[in-house]
């Protein structure tokens, strides 16, 4: 009862906020009829109408104060207050719109950048992989000296598996390409080979259907396959009854057992659409030392990374000693599969928040640089209000809103911004680089966004309500009535304001060091020596089948007609075949051996590739000494190879390599090859990668149903592409053709390109906002000491000073605060550099031009920005400012 | 000891948070909802003036302080308000008594006597031996 009355009461206070002025009208009204009665009382009793008026007001206790108390009652004061802090805050606000809005868009970039950032950073960092308890999930693959990580072989995978206590689960995948038959062509698909508990070790499920059962990756189970949720709905156009329909891949037909759910995707290999039980089959599967695959295991209770990793080296090293051939070097790696999967983007991830992050840090120091001018100039209101009986803690909560209200529009002015940018680099991330990184599909401003946006929030409203009130004392406020009181507070005011503007001018020279380090990485990056020549060169990527062209014979009669064919096109100066085009990786070794020294049995791992005839000459890469290959060496003529210069270097120093054989491990008598050239290092891996030493083959000796085709052209490469594809069509409709695309595209575009290119743009941006920002902090600080010091300046004048020499002045000022900032943000970006160290390429950290322009840069903009204030400053007319007090 | 209650009042919101002012509070309400039992419809200034008469005088109060209670018992739904013209031809805003505010009388003014009857047992005690 009694508690239903007090909710009563309180909800009509709280309304009665709203309704205020129509019932303080109401009460007004009704404490006039209540002095009318209570006078016609007085007046009856024989008092003069004057008296009679007086004593009723005594009596009543005061007008104002009732209706005050009146007010309190009928509404929840604290409530009322804030809203009306509110109003007098946005009135405040109204009444500057320069400074609103400068500070507000200020805020709204340091936040925008910030949120975008840590939305990617979310995404990528935060958030753990889409399987069931993703912390147990493990990527184990053999490894070697030469690269690390390197891929598993089939018989290897069965021995670890069997021998291994540490995994629940242990899986692998492999392959990769695939043709599928459609009504228009053979066109290329991403398929993976599994083993059967891949799925169940990841811990997801299909959405339609079936997983594979135990057992059915062995061969002979019949060739079935699982669609991904992509691949259901662009080749079967999201059927419902899809499962048990066949379709035809690599030529033969397979039947739908099952659909993965939308949400799934496999990040090592993203978009991957089809899922092929493994079916162990041909030679390199059987083989030892062939090694494709790679492997996700789930860790067993209680077991950690660390024990894994030595139990495998343990059985590796086991196998080492069962297949010294096969297995020597041979060694294990098991990481946490996130690693695999992030680890590359980690570092430039955290230096863009970083970056991000001081940006924000500029941006709230100006803004708080700009509150403390204002509240310099408020400091009469200020004082005025204290005088009337606002309360210490009234003053703070007023800065407080104030604070609340610029912050509130900031953040949401940058969550705009941050949406906008989320969805613009969203879209600049190419295609391949979005199918490495899954968990960037579909960002935007979720939950754990808008928390980091409102503990941002939060820490900017703190910081702005009490830059205004630390410069409160309550002395002040008294002292803030008298006039020309500003010699004190102008000290304090040049002394906090000052380092303030050091600080961000600090910050500026990291995020410009830092932008320039990137961009000079990338730059060094797209003209590091390829050893060939890029421009009007095209690649397509040439999928054969294996039903169509099941003999070696059959497919070097294909690649002789693919050659003589384009080279027929008009455009078309010379064609080369290739295994690999060049800046695409480091691998796909070969082990050799030299006939004739003495071998260790230590591994000599080389790049392999296979080349036509015209393959160099095609890239127009230096032959060094020898010859080329010619059409005529195919599998009837005996095994010839070109190397590099590298492995020149590395295996026959001062000697002549022409002439010189080697082979497999064992020498083989089938594996003997001459070497008949040397060539230059063909970039063969990507940009930022060392060279290593390399093999050529002729491709009619070594053969491959996937190859790449390299076309010279006269014109820009670009537009001969659509002709270069159509012809391959033309000659067989069943071959696939996969990403073609010009050499100078595919290398800015590779994955390392675009990471720095990346990298570079944004923390360019950042430190262009950071320089803007900072210099305008600067001429902030200038001006307003200028203001400050009018007089004084007028009094110089006065007495003689030249107007020189007060220019003079002002731009001493600014030089001192300029040079300090420049000189600590010099040494905190050398600190800084040398931590983003993995991110530079053929830059040193404390790379003395980068730093030295960027100090150019930050000194002229920063005398730019104090010239204005110098110059106002000279021209002050002394009669006027000293009047002016 | 009423008095200086009364001064309590004549202070802005805060000075209403005090244990006092609550008890001063109550029975403040229950003076107000008895007179208006007693008098039916009546306005502030006749509420004010009869709280007085009633008390013979002992209470002398401040008018001004019976407007927020009048409100908060309105809030509360014990009264409720109307406009109309008083007995000396003045417009003036009546209240009167809800059916919850009957109840709510009911109710304390029970309490009351009972807080009284005991604490009369401890002020005196000379009464009670004999």
């Amino acid at each position: 009862m009694t508690m239903m009355r007090r909710i009563r009461a309180w909800a009509l206070r709280l309304t009665g906020i709203f309704r205020s002025t129509h019932r303080q009208r109401g009460f007004a009204d009704e404490i006039e009829s209540h002095l009318q009665m209570h006078i016609d009382d007085n007046l009856r009793l024989g008092m003069n109408p004057g008296q009679a008026r007086r004593e009723a007001i005594l009596k009543l206790g005061g007008v104002e104060l009732t209706k005050q108390v009146y007010r309190e009652r009928n509404t929840l004061p604290m409530i009322d207050d804030l809203l009306q802090d509110l109003r007098f805050a946005l009135r405040q606000l109204r009444r500057s719109p320069g400074f609103t809005i400068t500070a507000a868009i200020m805020l709204a970039l340091g936040i925008g950048a910030s949120v975008a950032i840590f939305a990617f950073v979310d995404a990528a960092l935060l958030k753990p992989l889409p399987y069931r308890e993703p912390v147990r999930l493990a990527a184990v693959t053999e490894s070697v000296k030469l690269f690390g990580r390197a891929n598993l072989s089939y018989p290897d995978y069965l021995d670890w598996k069997q021998m291994n206590h540490s995994f629940s689960s242990f899986d692998i995948y492999g392959g990769g390409g695939g043709l599928l038959n459609t009504p228009t062509g053979a066109l290329p698909v991403s398929s993976l080979r599994i083993t059967d508990g891949f799925f169940r070790t990841l811990g997801v499920t299909p959405f339609m259907g079936r997983d594979f059962y135990p057992g059915e990756d062995l061969p002979g189970t019949g060739d079935t396959v699982i669609l991904s949720y992509e691949g259901w709905q662009k080749w079967l156009n999201g059927r419902p009854d899809a499962i048990g329909q066949k379709i035809n891949l690599n030529g033969l037909p397979y039947t739908i057992v099952g659909v993965m759910p939308q949400s799934f995707d496999f990040a090592p290999r993203g978009g991957t659409q089809f899922w092929l039980p493994f079916h162990a089959k041909g030679e390199c599967d059987l083989r030892r030392s062939c090694h494709g695959l790679e492997g996700i295991a789930r860790l067993k209770d209680g077991v950690t990374m660390q024990a894994a990793l030595s139990e495998m080296q343990a059985i590796a090293a086991q196998l080492e000693k069962l297949y010294p051939g096969d297995n020597r070097g041979q060694g294990a790696a098991v990481d946490p599969l996130s690693e695999v999967v992030v680890g590359d983007i980690r570092p430039i991830l955290l230096t863009l928040l970083v970056g991000a992050g001081l940006l924000l840090v500029i941006a709230c120091v100006n803004v708080s640089s700009l509150l403390l001018v204002r509240s310099e100039s408020r400091r009469r209101e200020i004082a005025v209000r204290g005088a009337l009986g606002a309360s210490r803690i009234r003053l703070i909560r007023q800065f407080m809103t104030e604070g609340i209200v610029l912050v509130t529009l900031g953040s949401l002015l940058g969550l705009g911004i941050a949406a906008a940018a989320m969805r613009i680099l969203t879209s600049l991330i190419p295609k391949f680089m979005m199918s490495r990184t899954p968990f960037l599909v579909g960002l935007g401003l979720n939950s754990h966004v808008l928390v980091f946006t409102a503990a941002i929030a939060f820490v900017a409203v703190i910081l702005f309500a009490f830059t205004p009130v630390l410069r409160l004392p309550m002395t002040a406020m008294r002292d803030g009535l008298t006039e020309g009181s500003r010699g004190s507070a102008g000290t304090l005011w040049r002394r906090f304001g000052a380092n303030l503007v050091v600080l961000e001018l600090a910050i500026a020279v990291v995020l410009l060091v830092g932008a320039g380090l990137l961009g000079k990485s990338f730059y060094r990056l797209l003209r590091v020596d390829i050893n060939f020549n890029p421009d009007h060169l095209a690649t397509v990527g040439i999928m054969v089948p294996e039903k169509l062209y099941p003999k070696d014979e059959d497919n070097v009669r294909l690649q002789r007609q693919i050659i003589a064919r384009i080279s027929a096109l008009p455009g078309v100066q010379s064609v080369g075949l290739t295994s690999t085009p060049p800046v695409s990786f480091n691998g796909n070794t070969d082990w050799i051996r030299f006939v004739g020294r003495p071998y260790n049995g230590v591994h000599i791992e080389v790049n392999m590739r296979d080349a036509s005839a015209d393959y160099i000459k095609t890239l127009q890469a230096k032959l060094l000494r020898g010859r080329l290959f010619t059409d005529a060496e195919d599998g009837t003529k005996p095994k010839v190879a070109i190397i590099n210069q590298t492995l020149a270097k590395m295996y026959f120093p001062g000697q002549d390599p022409i002439g010189q054989r080697f082979g497999n491990t064992d020498l083989a008598p089938n594996t003997i090859k001459e070497i008949i050239g040397v060539v230059d290092d063909i970039k063969e891996g990507s940009l930022d990668s060392e060279i290593w030493p390399a093999v050529y083959y002729p491709i009619y000796q070594d053969e491959d149903n996937y190859f790449t085709m390299m076309v010279r052209t006269s014109q820009s490469e670009e537009s001969m592409l659509p002709t270069l594809v159509s012809a391959i069509h033309e000659i067989d409709p069943g071959i696939g053709t996969a990403d073609p695309i010009g050499m100078k595209a595919r290398m800015h575009e590779s994955p390392t390109a675009y990471l720095h290119r990346s990298s570079a743009w944004l923390v360019g941006g950042f430190a262009a906002l950071a320089l803007l920002l900072g210099v305008v902090g600067l001429y902030g600080v200038i001006s307003y000491s200028v203001t400050q010091r009018t007089r004084e300046i007028g009094v110089r004048m006065a007495l003689g000073a030249p107007r020189s020499s007060v220019h003079g002045l002002v731009m001493r000022e600014a030089s001192r605060l300029a040079i300090v900032g420049i000189g600590i943000g010099i040494l905190a970006s050398v600190g800084a550099a040398m931590l983003m160290q993995k991110l530079l390429f053929g830059v040193a950290a404390w790379d003395a031009t980068t730093l030295l322009s960027v100090a150019g840069v930050l000194g002229t903009s920063a005398m730019l920005a104090s010239y204005i204030p110098a110059h106002r400053a000279a021209s002050v007319n002394p009669v006027e400012a000293l009047r002016s007090e | 000891m009423s008095l200086f209650l009364w001064e309590d009042n004549t202070r802005s919101g805060k000075a209403y948070v005090g244990d006092r002012a609550d008890v001063w509070q109550g029975t403040l309400a229950l003076m107000v909802l008895k007179t208006i039992e007693m008098m039916g419809p009546q306005h502030g200034y006749g509420i004010a003036r009869r709280i007085e008469q009633t008390s013979g005088n002992l209470l002398s109060l401040n008018y001004g302080t019976l407007y927020p209670a009048l409100l908060k018992l309105e809030q509360e739904g014990s009264i409720a308000s109307e406009w109309g013209v008083s007995e000396n031809n003045r417009k003036a805003k009546f209240y009167k008594l809800t059916r919850a505010g009957r109840k709510q009388l009911e109710q304390e003014a029970r309490n009351w006597q009972q807080t009284t009857a005991i604490l009369d047992r401890f002020l005196l005690p000379g009464e009670e031996q004999a």
